[in-house]
């Protein structure tokens, strides 16, 4: 059987808003992947252990904050210390387009702004994920 | 033959004449609804309301059951107060933001606390890093207050403030910045929001479980009701309900049957229901459906109206009469061709003033994008502006009274409210249902099924599934300096090392003894803040006393 792609939602930072991470947790599923979904206020080091334990293909983030800039990059540095190097990372939020260059060279290999249909995220997932088959 | 017969013979014969026309030309899609996704017929006629009563159910305006506004003359006595939600980076640059405001004629501040003040932790704890300043103002002590407040009367403005789990803090710096001015609290006017049980399912900056978090909401009616007589002590909030996803229906409903555990908890605390029910405010979100959101509001106080008078036996008007703030919907914007936001929030803020609200935030054009700048606030204020002077909508109260198709869907939205309600105390009420899950259920089945029919393209969200245009990425944005949380710690080592330590100690020691007690905590949290323990020491207190809030994860 094949296995199914898992991912994991994560809510970085203190921010309350889940909309976004719960619909697209749910699109995620409904699209045939198995998806963990963290809850709030996780630290980028729970983030890290969380994928590892689950044993993740896919890190998908969401900040409503603005706190994108300190804690995404701090995400991708903590899966390097550890080895990581074959999660897809993927981020959304009220992202400034100014900030996306810079979040791509931490790592980030997409990032998703308001309005992106979870279709547009399901596709990017399943034609970049770092593990084959 | 009496009238209802005719009308109901003349509609046959208009549907029998709309469905041959239709069979011709095809309606544009087989089934309409509102923004809801309620059922719309085709037209609406007297025979929708036949089993209304004018004076049982509608009334007059600062009448039971106050469908047509709790006052008697409405916006033709003033109009509602025009309040931005507005905070950034420091105190100093939010003091900036607001004397800015007042100058460009906003009659009432609000103010938006970061998020390590919302979730009770000092500027230079670790995980406020990479938060502070962003959503809102870093307060940390009653220093950055009195900073806050600087140059502005308190006993001339009234201040609304987003906070809720460490309320009483904020609300005793406030009394204490007053103090400072030589203004007593029973002069002071303002709301704070205070409203724990919508954080759990909607917004998310919760500290301390239920219990104890009832708790110091009811000591903070206790308090006010003897000392800040004009505070509003409560927002009782359907906007982040309906931001996280709601329909209508469920925004009244939610937000009543959070309302009902408040007054539920005080009540078996002792207090007499008319000495606080006067100071509970109400705060609603405008969508965009006009006139679903019109028959909303409307709805919405006489639901209240019902559930003061009939469940808790209110006697007082002031008691019954359901007050609201209202802001536009923030989620309906889009980051996609920015500038026809002001259009959405134009229709959004004519619906809350169709509806009744007693004050207004606008949203302004560039918030999918980041907090907004001068000029797209002062482009959001000119709207409520434009509609207080300009549109004729503000001469007569309640205009759209009376319209077949509002009065139906006041209706319709009292009737699925009041169904809600009685699920949830079938539950055991609010805070049970919120455990369960259930709330929060209900809220993510509506948001995700109205974010598929955005991506079906049933759903037409102008310049972004449908009219789109290709374009440049926006320019001028307002950024903050990440600079803001070192100041805000250096700030923070310089306070502790120059106030009165053992004062601070004392107060700390009083708050822990009062907390594991029954003391109304209201006047040691106040003793603690006027010896400037920080926002953080406080609430360090209360964690190590009441513990702390698991998030119940559904998904």
């Amino acid at each position: 059987m094949e296995r199914k792609i898992r991912v994991l939602v994560a809510k970085p930072g203190l921010d309350g808003h889940d909309r976004g991470a719960k619909v697209i947790a749910r699109a995620l599923r409904d699209a045939g992947m198995e998806v963990i979904y963290t809850g709030l206020r996780q630290t980028p080091e729970q983030i890290v252990s969380a994928a590892v334990q689950e044993d993740v293909d896919v890190v998908a983030m969401s900040i409503l904050s603005g706190a994108h800039n300190h804690l995404f990059p701090r995400v991708m540095d903590l899966l390097r210390e550890k080895g990581v190097d074959d999660v897809l990372v993927i981020g959304g939020g009220v992202i400034p387009d100014d900030d996306i260059p810079g979040l791509k060279a931490a790592g980030i290999a997409g990032v998703f702004t308001p309005g992106t249909p979870t279709t547009e995220t399901i596709e990017f997932i399943k034609n970049n994920l770092k593990r084959g088959d | 033959m009496n009238d209802n017969d005719a009308i109901k013979k003349g509609l046959e014969a208009y549907e029998a004449g709309a469905e041959k026309s239709i069979s011709k030309f095809p309606e544009r899609k087989p089934a309409f609804a509102t923004g809801s996704n309620s059922p719309v017929k085709r037209l609406y006629t007297p025979l929708d309301g036949a089993a209304r009563d004018y004076l049982r159910d509608v009334s007059f305006p600062g009448e039971y059951p106050y469908t047509r506004g709790v006052q008697n003359t409405m916006y033709r006595g003033r109009f509602w107060t025009m309040r931005q939600y507005a905070g950034f980076s420091t105190a100093e640059e939010s003091n900036k933001r607001y004397k800015f405001l007042l100058a460009q004629g906003t009659t009432g501040l609000s103010v938006a606390f970061d998020l390590p003040t919302q979730i009770g932790y000092d500027s230079d704890h670790a995980l406020s890093q990479g938060e502070v300043g962003k959503v809102g103002v870093a307060i940390d002590s009653l220093a950055d207050m009195e900073i806050l407040f600087d140059g502005i009367p308190l006993d001339k403005v009234s201040t609304s403030m987003t906070i809720n789990a460490p309320a009483s803090v904020l609300l005793a710096m406030y009394i204490a910045v007053a103090e400072k001015q030589g203004v007593s609290p029973d002069r002071l006017e303002g709301t704070i929001q205070n409203d724990i049980l919508k954080e759990y399912v909607a917004r998310g900056t919760y500290i301390f479980p239920p219990e104890p978090s009832m708790r110091l909401i009811t000591d903070i009616f206790a308090y006010c009701s003897r000392n800040v007589p004009n505070w509003n002590t409560i927002s009782i909030s359907g906007y982040h309900i309906r931001e996280a996803g709601s329909t209508a229906s469920q925004e009244v409903a939610f937000t009543i049957a959070d309302g009902i555990a408040y007054v539920d908890a005080a009540v078996k605390a002792g207090l007499d229901v008319d000495a606080f029910a006067p100071r509970l405010s109400f705060f609603f979100n405008a969508h965009n459906d006009l006139f679903e959101e019109v028959a909303k509001f409307r709805a919405a106080r006489r639901v209240w109206a019902k559930v003061m008078k009939e469940r808790f036996g209110a006697k007082s008007a002031k008691s019954m009469s359901l007050r609201f703030h209202t802001q536009t919907g923030g989620s309906t914007l889009t980051a996609q061709q920015p500038d026809n936001n002001i259009v959405r929030v134009a229709i959004q803020a004519l619906a809350a003033v169709l509806g009744g609200t007693q004050s207004l935030h606008t949203n302004s054009k560039d918030e999918a994008l980041a907090l907004p700048t001068e000029d797209s606030v002062r482009i959001a204020l000119r709207t409520q502006q434009i509609i207080a002077y300009e549109s004729g909508a503000t001469e007569t109260i309640d205009p759209l009274a009376g319209s077949y198709y509002v009065e139906s869907m006041t209706d319709r939205i009292q009737a699925e409210a009041e169904a809600y309600i009685k699920t949830i105390d079938d539950m055991g009420g609010a805070v049970k249902a919120i455990e369960r899950g259930y709330v929060q259920q209900e809220i993510q089945d509506a948001a995700y099924s109205y974010q598929m029919d955005i991506e079906s393209g049933e759903r037409v969200v102008v310049g972004m599934n449908k009219f789109q245009v290709k374009e440049a990425p926006p320019k001028g944005l307002l950024r903050v300096d990440p600079i803001v949380g070192e100041q805000q710690s250096a700030k923070l080592a310089a306070l502790r090392a120059k106030r009165d330590n053992a004062r601070v100690d004392a107060g700390l020691a009083a708050l822990k003894k009062a907390a594991e007690g029954d003391d109304n905590l209201m006047p040691h949290i106040l003793e603690a803040v006027r010896a400037y323990a920080t926002l953080g020491e406080i609430c360090d207190v209360l964690r190590a006393v009441f513990g702390e809030y698991q998030q119940k994860v559904i998904l």
